[in-house]
């Protein structure tokens, strides 16, 4: 076996291995929170026998062993349940929501993510002169600000003044791909403004890393140009961090960006994580919390692997 | 009317004039601004309705965990979506009137003990399937079973008997109440088909709509159901929608940009910035709800009733409502009733804030002059610190001193409300005054914050709900009120206003006390303008 693909499947075991424990402090999780859920769901006035009913048919009498495992195999066969507080099959809602979310995150990511990398090249080009300083200054400003406020003054200026975008970002299936970029325009600039800041500034540190190596200064000397030399010997050999710190970013794009659904009520899977939490439907937040850790795992492999791709060392282990 | 306020009424249902401008010139002619709306609403009647469109509401109020059952309905969202596809026997109308909707009429037997709703005839649930008696029979029966978790449970409670006979629906009382109706126009009890035991959350009844997309803390859809057998008065726009707009600044917006057409829950502290943006309007809507201090009747220092009365002169209501309301309320009198409620007494004379008097009457209780701590949170109203930060000081005024000690939100209502002998709280108002004083002055209530307990009231109380005649009901009412105001542990302060926004170009509102966004009817009681 090819030691690269070794080193891969090590890594998705790894990040399968990773999964389950994520799994079981989930359900540990939720199974502890104070006070009973049957209890909980059913409030204060509920009788005695609607209790027991509940209890039995959310099998609670059975040890928390027994409905880890059931639970567990319900979730490899695709079944996730249905929600406690509306009877809907958590799969098809959740659907839904994870869906909106990738959509918002992967405009989101496909505008950040080429536009931090190229500001990043054109603060390192350009050191500690003026364009490198406006764009630390003004990426750090947007990252320093609240998201809800960058919202706020957005949905201002280019809704309500301007009129260009919707400060409604409710998206449906009946939409063409037009509509909804329309729709989520201004989350995605509030998005990109946010998560800016975090990869451009890497980008920018890495490559003035390599930078100071003594390879640089001899394709310096050689009378290469300033950006030919950080794309074909600086940019690969700084690939590792930057793919890291990217894929933190999309991760976060995914699963922490609640406060921007709020502000414009889109429909993600933030939004539906914190209402079935408040209303303590358990199974419901135990899905939502094995796709955020999945996407999680999964991100972070994905960087493992550039890193190991990108790095000659690992990819030919003496 | 004044003529010229006729015409100037009718330029503004031509679009010619924004209601704003119309209510500064009404104002200008001497007019109050509740007579200009309710001038403006009949004159937008008279232009007639517009049919088509599609209106959209932005609401706060909504989760994705909601359900269309009626029994589990609690929230804004929710409420406006029952009111679309469902209806009760009865609603109650903006003027407190009843409404019959599934119910033609209904008869009190003599001792107001049994109650015979007639079902108005030919009435169809948007299945196809006509309306009968057994129907409402099952509705009644699902809300009177404890499984069904029904908020209506605690209504339900008072009933002995019911059956459904021929096209009637009869109802036998464990005790007299003249206010029966009144009780099934709570909205909860959306007749369903076989009393919506086999789908609660189908949306099936008798409303102007039925369900078109229904995506819970996102947004919901109704289509007009062209079989409604109301379409004369409701069900205007073709479409409606109530999108899911949990926060402030985000329902704002969307009015602003003419995103949604109405938008509940305005916050008081923009409503008079938002109401200068040319599209749209800011309504207020003088409502049941309020906001109190209150004392234990049975707790020293309290249990004096000069102290008691020293409190309650010591509050300064016009600054409450100017600085925490901002203007948006009215002052109370410290009983839980105001002109929203039928039956209302208009003489019962207002208390002002008094510190000469508010000083007599607490050296005539003799207490010790050590500091009375009065608890308050955050949570316990929207400014509540704020409002007890201002009481502090118009006691200091009259000599009283208060020490406010503020508590966690979190535990708010378990720990401290309905425990502590002084602290601030609210109360979201009853259809009717049987219903509020019931729920909270009567000597046996769970929920008798006060503590208030005299037999004579209770009395009064009883005898008020068996009462048929309203002029003696009326009188009964003033009496309770009056006794409430000078011995009860209730220091009411204020009512608060439903504020909503509403765009220029949405006819037919009016204001309704019963509830946020015109009892939440609006959808199915305005149209849109072209």
């Amino acid at each position: 076996m090819h030691p690269i693909l070794k080193l891969v499947a090590q890594r998705i075991a790894l990040g399968v291995l990773l999964l389950l424990a994520a799994s079981v402090l989930i359900f540990a999780g939720t199974t502890i929170l104070p006070g009973d859920v049957a209890q909980s769901i059913l409030g204060q006035s509920a009788t005695p026998e609607a209790l027991a009913n509940l209890r039995r048919d959310l099998g609670l009498n059975d040890p928390p062993v027994t409905r880890y495992f059931n639970w567990l195999g319900g979730i490899l066969q695709g079944d996730l349940g249905t929600a406690l507080t509306n009877g809907r099959d958590i799969a098809e809602s959740l659907g839904v929501r994870l869906k909106n979310t990738l959509f918002l995150a992967f405009w989101s990511a496909v505008i950040a993510v080429p536009l931090a990398i190229f500001l990043g090249l054109l603060a390192v080009r350009y050191k500690d002169r003026w364009p490198d300083r406006l764009i630390s200054g003004v990426t750090l400003t947007t990252i320093s600000i609240p998201e809800f406020m960058i919202g706020y003054v957005l949905i201002y200026w280019i809704s309500i003044r301007l009129g260009w975008f919707s400060s409604v970002s409710i998206i449906n299936d009946g939409m063409s791909l037009g509509e909804k970029l329309s729709s989520i325009a201004i989350p995605v600039m509030v998005l990109t403004l946010v998560v800016l800041a975090h990869m451009m500034r890497m980008t920018r540190a890495a490559i003035l890393n390599v930078m100071q190596s003594a390879y640089i200064e001899t394709a310096e000397l050689k009378g290469l140009g300033m950006l030919k030399i950080i794309r074909k010997h600086a940019f690969p050999n700084a690939v590792a961090p930057i793919v890291n710190v990217v894929m933190l970013n999309l991760a976060y794009l995914v699963v922490g960006v609640v406060v921007v659904e709020v502000v414009f009520a889109y429909p993600g899977m933030g939004q539906y994580l914190v209402d079935h939490v408040s209303k303590r439907d358990v199974p419901v937040v135990q899905a939502c919390g094995l796709i955020f850790a999945a996407v999680y795992i999964g991100l972070n492999l994905i960087a493992d692997i550039v890193s190991i791709l990108a790095n000659p060392r690992l990819r030919h282990p003496k | 009317m004044n003529e010229e306020l006729k015409q100037l009424s009718t330029r503004v249902t031509k679009g010619l004039m924004t209601r704003r401008e119309f209510v500064g010139r009404a104002a200008a002619l001497g007019f109050t601004a509740a007579v200009a709306n309710s001038m403006l609403a009949s004159a937008a009647r008279a232009e007639g309705p517009v049919r088509g469109g599609t209106i959209k509401l932005g609401s706060s109020g909504g989760e994705s965990t909601n359900t269309q059952d009626p029994a589990l309905t609690a929230s804004e969202v929710p409420i406006s979506n029952i009111y679309h596809w469902g209806e009760q026997l009865v609603q109650v109308d903006a003027d407190g009137s009843l409404n019959y909707r599934v119910a033609e009429s209904v008869e009190a037997s003599a001792d107001a003990k049994t109650w015979t709703f007639k079902l108005r005839s030919g009435v169809e649930f948007s299945n196809g399937k006509t309306v009968t008696a057994e129907d409402v029979l099952m509705t009644m029966q699902r809300h009177s079973d404890e499984n069904s978790q029904s908020g209506a449970l605690g209504i339900m409670r008072g009933i002995e008997n019911m059956k459904a006979d021929g096209d009637n629906f009869i109802v036998e009382l464990t005790t007299p109440n003249a206010d029966l109706p009144y009780l099934m126009a709570d909205y909860h009890l959306m007749i369903q088909p076989g009393g919506g035991i086999d789908n609660p959350g189908a949306g099936i009844g008798t409303g102007p709509y039925t369900i078109e997309f229904d995506e819970p803390g996102v947004r919901h859809g109704f289509k007009r159901n062209p079989n409604y057998w109301d379409l004369d008065n409701r069900g205007f726009a073709e479409f409606s929608e109530v999108l899911v707009l949990n926060d402030a600044t985000a329902r704002t917006a969307a009015l602003q940009s003419g995103q949604v057409h109405l938008i509940n829950r305005v916050d008081p502290k923009v409503a008079s910035l938002l109401d200068r943006a040319p599209n749209l309007s800011v309504q207020s809507a003088a409502g049941r709800g309020h906001y109190v201090f209150i004392m234990h009747c049975d707790t020293e220092p309290f249990a004096n009733n000069d102290l008691r009365l020293a409190l309650k002169y010591a509050m300064n209501r016009q600054e409450m409502v100017d600085k925490i309301l901002r203007g948006y309320g009215s002052i109370g009198n410290d009983f839980p009733i105001n002109a929203s409620y039928p039956l209302f007494d208009e003489s019962i004379p207002q208390r002002a804030f008094d510190p000469a008097k508010a000083a007599e009457h607490y050296a005539k209780s003799g207490h010790d002059g050590s500091p009375i701590i009065l608890r308050v949170a955050d949570g316990a109203f929207p400014g509540a610190v704020d409002a007890a930060a201002l009481y502090q000081q118009s006691a200091q005024a009259a000599g009283i001193p208060l020490e406010i000690k503020r508590e966690p939100n979190d535990g708010y209502w378990s720990e401290v409300w309905n425990v502590q002998p002084f602290c601030a709280s609210y109360w979201g108002g009853r259809p009717v005054q049987d219903q509020m004083y019931s729920t909270a002055y009567l000597s046996t209530a769970d929920w008798n914050d006060t503590r208030f307990k005299v037999p004579e009231f209770d009395a009064m109380l009883l005898a008020a709900r068996g009462e048929l005649d309203n002029a003696k009901r009326k009188e009964i009412y003033s009496k309770m009120a009056m006794m409430l105001r000078d011995e009860g542990g209730l220091i009411l302060p204020m009512f608060n206003d439903f504020i909503s926004g509403v765009a220029n170009n949405v006819g037919g509102w009016e204001i309704d006390p019963s509830g946020e966004m015109m009892g939440n009817k609006a959808n199915i009681k305005c149209w849109l303008n072209a």
